[in-house]
């Protein structure tokens, strides 16, 4: 028993080691191989990966090192000094904690939008077919926590739509909403048009006709602590132009 | 649970023939003190970091809110609940692994502690394919109207997967400590099996089986990765203190340090608790 106990301590303390070996990634010849830190909002995990190639294959020698999470994480880490040159948020609340702090260089540029829709299992076992079926106590039903961006454009929708939402979790963030539906632990949950676009047949789709009047807007900006401020430019200047739309636009995002 | 405390044979003999005087602290060589220290300090010094970030004069209102009086008392009785299942399940368990022998006991035992060395996690995701509507055994229970998801038990289960190995091992420990002599004499007087177990050996290893169910209720009012992959997010129902830290640390950073306070308050109590009990014992 002392045996595994002191096996199950070494390999505690060595997981977190291995982990860090990424962070040491950087490469601190910054003037022959640079690296451009874009910190993401986590629907933008898929266009953003492909823009990365893009923008790599165009820029020779540099590398794009992407970090994903929930807007308010990633505000938080570059609060702390996390070292990130770019910033794209799922909402402006976030970015505007960021521009009240100083924390960005220039103003921020909105690049999409994105809008809710309600997701099924595929085979629709609640027979979900509008949103007053979210109403309804019977069915497991998921949506965002309020205090997150996708969870209060939630209660926003609700509100338009004159139904009292009956959920039976209010999760941290939108994948974890998108997870209960497409694993059938859950009837229905409101995600972003952009997710269930990414999750294809694992879903069924129903649209909400007040989901327009429920817009999130993505913007993006340079930080002011930015160790590449002239590559980020470039970034932001790839994801608002023509090739950075057509992108976002193919997996779903709307303009801003 | 090893007999960290216990006098060693000394070793002063050898000392004075040296011409030296007995050191106080033993034969410990004094470099190991700078690791130690620093190892200390990796502990202590966050949870002073945290109290520097209290805003004690909302203390009382933020812990007062509704959401969190709705989440510590939720925490207070799953883990209270699965306290209770770890000592009914957890018990039995002890007594097999530590007075019986059959064959794979070894890896029985390996495979029962596994929740101590997983990512909770993984614990999470096992529980769904386990208990989730499309799970191995949930489909069945969902015929029978029970429906394990989203609700209180799931979080009670969830504990109580990463709760149990830590009440077996330390009742293990204290089984094997107190060895079989005052159960072997209670047999060859007549005791049936039963009476041995409850008169002789449940009393015997009484303290183990305390700082055991308090480790484990400690452990299951910490649950936060199964809870959150297994039993989701809601007031009330299965949103338990840590979830509403992880969630309150969205919107209100003062709301989630001060619940922190009241955990780290709750796990400073359960080490005096378990500390004190070792001592007598």
């Amino acid at each position: 028993m002392k045996r595994l106990a002191t096996v199950a301590a070494a390999a505690a303390l060595l997981l977190p080691l291995a982990a860090c070996g990424n962070d040491d990634a950087v490469d601190p010849r910054a003037d022959v191989d640079s690296t451009l830190v874009v910190y993401a909002a986590a629907s933008l995990k898929g266009t953003f990966t492909e823009l990365a190639k893009e923008f790599e294959a165009t820029n020779d020698g540099v590398t794009v090192q992407l970090s994903f999470g929930g807007s308010s994480d990633l505000v938080s880490q570059i609060s702390e000094g996390a070292p990130a040159d770019v910033f794209a948020s799922a909402d402006e609340k976030n970015m505007d904690t960021l521009v009240g702090d100083d924390l960005v260089s220039g103003d921020p540029e909105d690049f999409a939008s994105n809008t809710l829709v309600i997701v099924t299992p595929p085979d629709n076992p609640g027979d979900v077919t509008s949103l007053d079926d979210l109403a309804d106590p019977d069915l497991d039903v998921v949506v965002c926590a309020p205090q997150v961006p996708c969870g209060s454009a939630a209660q926003k929708l609700a509100t338009a739509a004159g139904v009292t939402l009956a959920p039976d979790s209010e999760e941290q963030s939108v994948t974890d909403v998108l997870t209960k539906v497409t694993s059938g632990e859950a009837d229905a949950g409101l995600v972003y048009v952009t997710d269930a676009k990414g999750a294809g047949d694992d879903v069924r789709t129903v649209e909400v006709p007040q989901a327009s009047e429920v817009v999130n807007t993505y913007p993006i900006a340079v930080l002011a602590d930015a160790k590449q401020p002239g590559l980020a430019r470039d970034w932001v200047e790839l994801v608002t132009g023509a090739q950075g739309q057509k992108v976002l636009r193919a997996a779903g995002f709307a303009r801003p | 649970m090893s007999p960290v405390g216990a006098p060693r044979a000394p070793e002063v003999p050898a000392a004075r023939r040296a011409g030296r005087a007995p050191r106080t602290t033993g034969d410990l060589p004094r470099w190991v003190w700078l690791p130690a220290a620093l190892g200390a300090a990796l502990v202590v010094l966050p949870v002073v970091a945290l109290l520097t970030r209290v805003d004690w004069s909302d203390l009382p209102a933020l812990l007062m809110s509704e959401s969190s009086r709705a989440a510590l008392s939720l925490s207070l009785r799953t883990a209270a609940a699965s306290t209770v299942l770890c000592v009914l399940l957890g018990v039995p368990m002890a007594f097999v692994l530590a007075r019986s022998r059959f064959p794979g006991q070894a890896l029985l035992r390996a495979l029962v502690l596994l929740p101590l060395v997983l990512p909770p996690v993984v614990g999470g995701i096992a529980l769904l394919a386990t208990f989730g509507r499309r799970g191995l055994l949930g489909s069945s229970l969902e015929v029978l109207g029970v429906q394990v998801a989203f609700s209180t038990t799931a979080v009670v289960l969830a504990q109580t997967f990463v709760a149990l190995p830590f009440l077996v091992i330390s009742l293990e420990g204290s089984l094997r400590t107190a060895g079989h002599r005052y159960e072997t004499v209670a047999a060859t007087l007549g005791a049936r099996p039963s009476t041995v177990l409850r008169r002789v050996s449940l009393p015997l290893v009484l303290p183990g089986l305390a700082s055991g169910a308090v480790l484990a209720f400690a452990r299951a009012l910490g649950e936060f990765g199964a809870t959150i992959t297994f039993a989701g997010s809601l007031q009330g129902v299965t949103r338990t203190l840590p979830l509403e830290i992880y969630l309150q640390r969205e919107t209100d950073p003062d709301a989630a340090v001060a619940l922190s306070l009241l955990l780290v308050v709750v796990a400073v109590l359960v080490i005096v608790l378990v500390r004190g009990r070792e001592g007598r014992s």
